[in-house]
């Protein structure tokens, strides 16, 4: 702040400590692994928003900042995750009045004869009115190969909507990056509107390990020692296959680790099973997998 | 003559922002927010044009004045109003109902008074905004 000119300051700090943004950035820190560049740019959005509130508290006024946003990266890396969480923080920072994610797909919005796309587009954008509306693959809007098509409409209506109502409604547009790419080259006017462009890195597998034993943390399981071991293997193993999706791969492992788990317990229901043992998940749950036996393809 | 119908009709008209209020009340109650216009302002008038669909499973007022601000844009020589409808079992009625924009000049009403057989008098309400052929636009 320009003290000279403007006797008073803005003390930034208490206003962080007011809000309740700390909390906001730290459990995004905690719960989510990895995804640096996400985080970061999380984090300048926050810190936007917060000195906004400042000026606007000394009356500087400024337009509200444009927050539509697009994710981009492959598949399962988190960007369903993150839209939930925008929403989250963005009313917790007082960018948007309600804390609620409407998640819609082209079928939502396109309709299927002359003169349904608009109404169909006009419902879900009322819907999604004072939070965040969350369109996944937003590529699937264009379809370049049919010139009749509607998605072509629904993209003019939210176009139109994304610039004359930006304090009423943000927009995250997600989908894979070339495909986004594409999207974006067709539509000019889609591209220069969304100004927060995204990119989801892959997860390394020591992220992907991280994020196995959370997941099976928040289902009341472990992984023993040496299934530890057994499921960084697989993981190395399983990035090498083709359809690899990150960690929804290992969400499905982990799912079919638990049905060997259960499997291997209900074949030794003869002796009674201790309580830890319902909770484990060892080496042979996780070495059973197909990924181990299978021929790599050539 | 000021046509007063439903709520806040005493009330000097609602502005925007009361408007907005009186709308978020409705959809924070979980109440389906529906616009609808006529022309006919007669009391027993009970079925003005619907406006689009009723709107249902709203969060924000805002979407409910996006529909009306292109509603007004439509039928600014006619009467709107908002209603509110609560679908719970028991109520299933409309809960709220004002009118939330008129024509520049609202003509009012006529008594009628038709003479029958000997000092019979029957006596008919008719609203003088009817009377007339409708403009073309």
């Amino acid at each position: 702040m320009n003290d000279s000119a403007a006797p008073q300051t803005v003390d930034l700090e208490a206003l962080y400590q007011g809000s309740s943004v700390a909390d906001v950035l730290a459990s995004l820190d905690n719960e989510l692994v990895g995804l640096v560049p996400v985080k970061t740019r999380i984090r300048e959005v926050a810190a936007l928003l917060l000195v906004e509130k400042a000026r606007r508290a000394v009356g500087l006024q400024a337009e509200p900042p444009s927050l539509h946003m697009c994710f981009t990266g492959n598949p399962g890396t988190g960007k369903t995750t993150v839209a939930q969480r925008i929403a989250t923080i963005l009313h917790q920072l007082g960018y948007i009045r309600r804390n609620h994610v409407v998640s819609v797909t082209r079928d939502d919005l396109v309709g299927q004869y002359i003169g349904h796309t608009a109404p169909k587009t006009k419902e879900v954008l009322k819907k999604a009115m004072g939070g965040v509306l969350f369109i996944d693959e937003a590529y699937y809007l264009y379809r370049p190969e049919n010139e009749r098509d509607y998605g072509q409409e629904a993209i003019e209506i939210l176009l139109q909507v994304m610039e004359d109502r930006r304090d009423d409604l943000v927009v995250v547009l997600a989908g894979y990056k070339d495909r986004m790419d594409t999207f974006f080259r067709s539509n000019p006017g889609m591209a220069s509107r969304v100004a927060h462009h995204i990119d989801f890195p892959d997860y390394s597998a020591d992220e992907l390990l991280c994020i196995a034993n959370i997941m099976l943390e928040k289902m009341h399981y472990a992984l023993s020692v040496d299934g530890q071991g057994a499921m960084r293997d697989y993981i190395e193993r399983r990035m090498q296959q083709p359809r690899f999706s990150n960690a929804r791969s290992i969400r499905n492992a982990l799912d079919r680790a638990r049905l060997r788990q259960a499997n291997r317990l209900f074949a030794g229901r003869a002796t009674p099973v201790a309580v830890e043992a319902l909770q484990t998940i060892t080496e042979d749950d996780v070495r059973a997998s197909r990924v181990f036996t299978q021929v790599r393809p050539a | 003559m000021k046509l007063t119908q439903g709520q806040f009709s005493f009330l000097p008209d609602l502005s925007d922002a009361e408007i907005t209020l009186q709308v978020q009340y409705a959809l924070e109650n979980g109440w389906a927010v529906a616009i609808e216009h006529t022309s006919d302002p007669h009391p027993r008038n009970v079925y003005w044009n619907m406006w689009g669909n009723p709107m249902f499973d709203l969060r924000d007022a805002a979407g409910v004045m996006m529909e009306l601000k292109a509603c007004r844009a439509e039928h600014n020589d006619e009467y709107i109003k908002i209603i509110a409808f609560d679908s719970r079992k028991g109520w299933e009625s409309v809960r709220m109902s004002f009118i939330v924009n008129r024509p520049a000049f609202e003509p009012g009403f006529e008594l009628v008074r038709t003479e029958g057989p000997g000092r019979n008098l029957g006596y008919q309400l008719r609203s003088f905004a009817t009377s007339r052929p409708p403009v073309a636009p």
